[in-house]
């Protein structure tokens, strides 16, 4: 499974999309599952499933499905 | 998101804060103006036309009781993304309301800000309260956007208490094991880390790791029947659970993510981006330091609502102005002003604020 899929999965887990929930235009706020603590949840469960750590920054900045994947593969690259 | 909100310099001068921060206030102020009726009726009625308000002092402030029987916003109200409400210890709460812009600004400036004391570092974070807290949807309470706040500054989260404000004793004691002696940030309000997390963790024989970093704030107004003051509270923290880092913060629910940090010398620092007046109670003229009266406090935080240059109603004095590492003036918060005193100005604004 390419990882973009693995990240999709993980989105629909974390804020409780149901299992074909369209996820790649997702925004922060835009859904009421992904509001404050949705974020937070969201957070843990990429980290453990990908066992990266994002910096501060990332945190505040994954603010949609793209800008995850951008983070995300800056650390899988690295 | 501009880099004085990433990475603020506390060790600026006052004079080179002013400089800055006095213009973009006015920018601000001439925003609320345009955008917010009700503030622009508000400004004319008590300042008169608008100025070119070039000193901090010039600019006009609103009371902070405003926000408790209205909620004026300055952005249109589809924009309108969460709301904070305050506690409302003294009687009605306050509720300001927070477009996604202001409310990614809040975070970012809680962050930055401190990482004055992390060094940046996501830490291990014990928080020294109940997840219950955090159980209302779109309006937080300034208690809840706090812990949200530090939750994104810290990780693996574990809150310390249950919904009846009990030790959960078995998490607590598993984050112990699991950082050990390393680094931690542990974060409360004031009145719970006293009345609630110090005692159970005492009772259940735990310390915390001594390189463990305690922030808290929230005020010392729930504990003024007990006599608590900030050097027996650190006393005790550190004979009885071992934390000898403690910081306290001044913030409130008008202005979240705006806080000022306790620094090494106990006092009070406002970020570059915030500053703060001392006024006097009833003549309401700028005091100099080592004179106590109201404290105003002016944040470039609150853009979706007028609450950028607020008049408190706590008492408070600036003790020192760039005399310690941290630069800009160091204050203290010395407890709320009593209500007959406030009666005075509150009057006033009452006779000729909102239309």
């Amino acid at each position: 499974m390419h990882w973009h899929d693995k990240l999709r999965q993980v989105f629909r887990d974390a804020l409780d999309l149901g299992a074909d929930a369209e996820v790649d235009g997702l925004a922060y706020r835009a859904v009421p599952a992904w509001d404050s603590v949705g974020h937070m949840r969201l957070v843990a469960a990429l980290e453990s499933e990908f066992d990266v750590m994002l910096d501060t920054d990332e945190v505040i900045d994954l603010s949609c499905f793209d800008k995850a994947c951008e983070i995300l593969s800056r650390h899988l690259d690295g | 998101m501009t880099d004085w909100l990433r990475r603020p310099d506390f060790s600026q001068s006052q004079a080179a804060r002013e400089r800055w921060l006095a213009p973009e206030l006015a920018a601000l102020t001439r925003h609320h103006l345009t955008h917010c009726p009700e503030y622009g009726r508000w400004v004319r009625a008590m300042f008169g036309p608008a100025g070119d308000w070039p000193r901090l002092e010039d600019l006009p402030w609103l009371p902070v009781g405003v926000f408790k029987t209205h909620s004026p916003i300055s952005v249109p109200e589809t924009d309108i993304v969460a709301a904070v409400t305050s506690s409302g210890t003294g009687g009605q709460p306050s509720r300001v309301r927070l477009d996604r812009a202001t409310a990614d600004a809040q975070v970012r400036a809680l962050a930055g800000i401190m990482a004055r004391l992390t060094g940046g570092a996501r830490l291990p974070l014990l928080i020294l309260d109940s997840e219950a807290v955090l159980a209302q949807g779109s309006a937080y309470s300034a208690r809840a956007a706090g812990i949200l706040g530090m939750m994104r500054l810290g990780r693996d989260a574990v809150f310390a208490l249950d919904g009846e404000m009990a030790l959960r004793t078995e998490a607590v004691t598993a984050f112990l094991r699991r950082w050990g002696e390393g680094p931690m940030l542990v974060f409360g309000f004031t009145y719970m880390v006293w009345a609630h997390a110090l005692p159970a963790l005492v009772a259940a024989g735990l310390r915390l790791s001594a390189a463990a970093l305690l922030v808290h704030g929230g005020g010392w107004k729930a504990l003024a029947d007990q006599a608590v003051d900030n050097a027996t509270f650190k006393r005790r923290l550190a004979e009885e659970i071992g934390v000898r880092r403690v910081h306290s913060y001044y913030g409130m629910a008008e202005q979240v993510g705006g806080i000022c940090l306790e620094g090494e010398d106990g006092f009070l620092h406002p970020p570059p981006f915030v500053d703060i007046l001392i006024r006097d109670p009833l003549t309401l003229a700028p005091l100099p330091p080592g004179r106590p009266g109201l404290i105003q406090i002016m944040s470039l935080l609150p853009r979706s609502y007028p609450g950028h240059s607020l008049l408190t109603e706590d008492m408070g004095m600036i003790e020192t102005i760039d005399t310690g590492v941290w630069g800009g003036k160091a204050f203290s918060v010395l407890g709320r002003l009593k209500q007959a005193e406030l009666r005075g100005c509150s009057d006033t604004f009452a006779a000729r604020g909102p239309a």
